[in-house]
């Protein structure tokens, strides 16, 4: 079936939509009710968060939007070391999309949903104008537990700084599909409770987490030195990245420090926990990688200071992405 | 033996010396690097204009857009060709103007978007050094092939051993080049042996990974220091560290190519002006698929402080332009070196 603009009516085309995609896919007792809003259980620090998706192609190697909007939402929330709890959604289709890619879609926010641990509760469609391209507004809320503390404001001289594996995967994957580069590289789109959970449980005193997302890991860092005031000091030889994405950034001159990933995590911990917190994330789903990539030294600096240690010595001081990140061109 | 040419130039107390590389690729390698940071101050790495899309002048940019937003055409381009600055717009900015400009990786990508809308005509900005053209002649050969004829080409090609020359006689007091990885695996070692003789400086050819810049620049230290034993020798001073891909001939076919469709011409130079037969233009045969790349020599400045010319020429760093990570910036360029990621200000407004 094609989707057209009596689907966003409200009137009977919209209550089959829902029915027969979302509500059967995200299958809940609040979503169920189909009241005006959910009511759902919860008390204490409450983690609140929302994302909109817009990525083309909407199915890429590794993933779609729909596992895609679930991980970001989820993500962010895991990152104040919140438990996700409740997921809504908003999507915003052009007319001529297919109801077969949205039901795919909507499954995979459903595995998703389900891995994270996480209900879809509340929902929304609307119908535009437009040739088929759909956008998925989503909102979280979490609850963070008694005694944590984890902010962006937290790094201290002393800590390591982890990363939860590989970069420039979700990044690669996407470039590569639009411009029909062929390669086997896979988005690394994926939902990190696992990890985080392993990291509080074992009490580690985790002072930062962030998700390595838009900008990749020199813009996440650069931002996170300035809201603590320190510097950081990466190996350039530790940062872990895959051959091939390593190959596909040379190939177009693209930096991995600057490519975008969608299920990796930096984590800053002090430095005597630096081993215990790898191996806790090495053992968890989508850590297998993980590794320490640096150090947090103090500065004077307002700004803050992030530096690379290059292979030959060097010390190369990185900012924020700046522009689009446009390949060079020769 | 990397160790040994780092420790040499740590500690190298001769003369100051002025090295030069006149690639992109290079510019963003030795930033990348940190290779500055640990050589000894009296070696000045300088970037001249070794990045084909900050050279281009804005009347390139102007025509580009003209074809877009009035002829309806659909410019075909690389990345970084979209930020450079016009004389008013850059193509990013006439996107939402409604102008039709599609960002691909390979000029190869034109053709199948030719081929799917017959009716809708197509121009690649075609900018680029000897590295890049020989691709161009694979493009034009296509287009002939498959008889399109919704394709063209906007062309703002240049060749390095004229603005090298040039650089050499409008002072820009340069001891020693490296000379570029890419272009010389086509042009060859033998193309920078007149230039070497004639002013009595030497070339590196140079591979692009940390260790490869650290010995091609301790090759291009050693050769300043016994520069009197190497006098009145032709090519001497000519050496190639990158043998695995250049050779002393360079690509015979790529060349021929190259002389195939095109021929010198004289070309503007963004911020350094008109120099002479450091152009490439289509042959009068080929001449329908140009979609008007002559005489485009406009060459305005958007910041009359802006001293990219002097960057360009290696007489100031990026630091000691007054407009420098002030008004300047990544996101608000107002000279060509800021534009591109191989672009000299660039370089250095990221890796402070």
């Amino acid at each position: 079936m094609i989707i057209t603009m009596a689907h966003g009516s409200g009137g009977a085309a919209t209550s089959e939509l829902i029915d027969e995609i979302f509500v059967k896919a995200f299958d809940n007792k609040v979503l169920t009710e189909m009241e005006d809003s959910a009511v759902v259980e919860g008390s204490g620090r409450i983690a609140m968060t929302t994302d909109s998706f817009v990525v083309t192609p909407i199915e890429f190697p590794g993933g779609d939007i729909g596992r895609l909007c679930v991980c970001g939402t989820v993500n962010d929330l895991l990152m104040r070391g919140a438990t996700p709890k409740y997921l809504t959604c908003g999507f915003i289709i052009q007319e001529g999309a297919d109801t077969q890619v949205l039901q795919k879609i909507v499954k995979s926010m459903a595995d998703t949903a389900k891995e994270a641990g996480v209900n879809i509760v509340a929902g929304d469609t609307k119908v535009v104008e437009g040739n088929g391209q759909i956008v998925i507004n989503t909102a979280g809320v979490g609850f963070v537990p008694e005694g944590i503390n984890i902010s962006a404001k937290n790094i201290t001289a002393g800590d390591v700084i982890i990363v939860s594996g590989n970069l420039g995967d979700h990044h690669a994957a996407i470039l590569g599909s639009r411009l029909a580069i062929d390669n086997k590289i896979e988005s690394d789109n994926a939902p990190l409770g696992e990890m985080v959970k392993g990291l509080l449980e074992a009490d580690i005193p985790v002072h930062t987490l962030r998700d390595v997302t838009r900008g990749g890991l020199a813009t996440v860092l650069k931002e996170l030195s300035e809201s603590s005031r320190v510097r950081i000091e990466l190996e350039e030889d530790a940062l872990p990245v895959s051959n091939q994405v390593r190959d596909f950034c040379g190939l177009l001159g693209l930096d991995p420090l600057y490519m975008g990933n969608e299920g990796k995590m930096i984590a800053a911990v002090p430095a005597e926990y630096a081993d215990k917190a790898v191996e806790i994330i090495r053992s968890s789903r989508y850590g297998e990688k993980a590794t320490v990539i640096g150090q947090v030294l103090e500065t004077e600096n307002t700004k803050g200071e992030l530096y690379l240690k290059t292979a030959i010595g060097g010390l190369r001081a990185l900012d924020v992405l700046q522009g689009e990140g446009l390949p060079r061109i020769c | 033996m990397i160790n040994k040419y780092l420790e040499y130039l740590k500690n190298y107390d001769g003369a100051d010396v002025t090295i030069m590389e006149v690639c992109g690729s290079h510019t963003a390698a030795i930033a990348k690097s940190g290779i500055k940071s640990v050589i000894s101050p009296k070696i000045h790495l300088v970037s001249g204009p070794g990045c084909p899309v900050c050279v281009s002048p804005s009347g390139y940019v102007d025509k580009l857009i003209d074809l877009a937003l009035n002829q309806g055409i659909t410019i075909v381009t690389f990345g970084d060709l979209l930020r450079i600055p016009g004389s008013k717009y850059t193509l990013n900015e006439i996107k939402g103007q409604g102008g039709s400009v599609e960002m691909v990786y390979s000029p190869m990508d034109m053709i199948e978007l030719a081929e799917k809308n017959p009716d809708r005509q197509y121009v690649f900005g075609a900018v680029g050094f000897e590295t890049t053209i020989p691709v161009y002649t694979l493009l034009l050969d296509l287009i002939i092939d498959k008889k399109l004829e919704n394709v063209k080409i906007l062309t703002a090609l240049k060749c390095m051993p004229p603005v090298i020359d040039w650089l050499c006689t409008n002072g820009a007091h340069i001891d020693g080049f490296i000379a570029p990885g890419h272009v010389s695996v086509i042009t060859g070692k033998n193309a920078y042996i007149p230039l070497s003789d004639k002013y009595q400086i030497p070339f590196g050819i140079t591979g692009f990974e940390p260790k490869e810049l650290v010995a091609g620049i301790y090759g291009i230290v050693k050769l300043l220091e016994n520069k009197d034993k190497y006098t009145g020798q032709s090519g001497a001073l000519v050496r190639n560290f990158y043998t695995s891909v250049v050779t002393d001939e360079g690509n015979a076919m790529a060349l021929e190519k190259i002389d195939h469709y095109f021929e010198h011409g004289t070309a503007v130079w963004r911020g350094m002006g008109s120099i002479a037969d450091s152009g490439l233009y289509l042959r009068k045969e080929y001449e329908k698929y140009d979609a008007g790349s002559r005489n485009l020599d406009d060459d305005k400045k958007i910041n009359n402080a802006c001293r990219c010319d002097q960057v360009l020429m290696g007489k100031i760093s990026s630091k000691e332009c007054p407009l420098f990570g002030k008004v300047c910036t990544p996101l608000n360029p107002q000279g060509a070196c800021m534009v591109s990621s191989e672009g000299s200000c660039y370089q250095n407004y990221l890796n402070k």
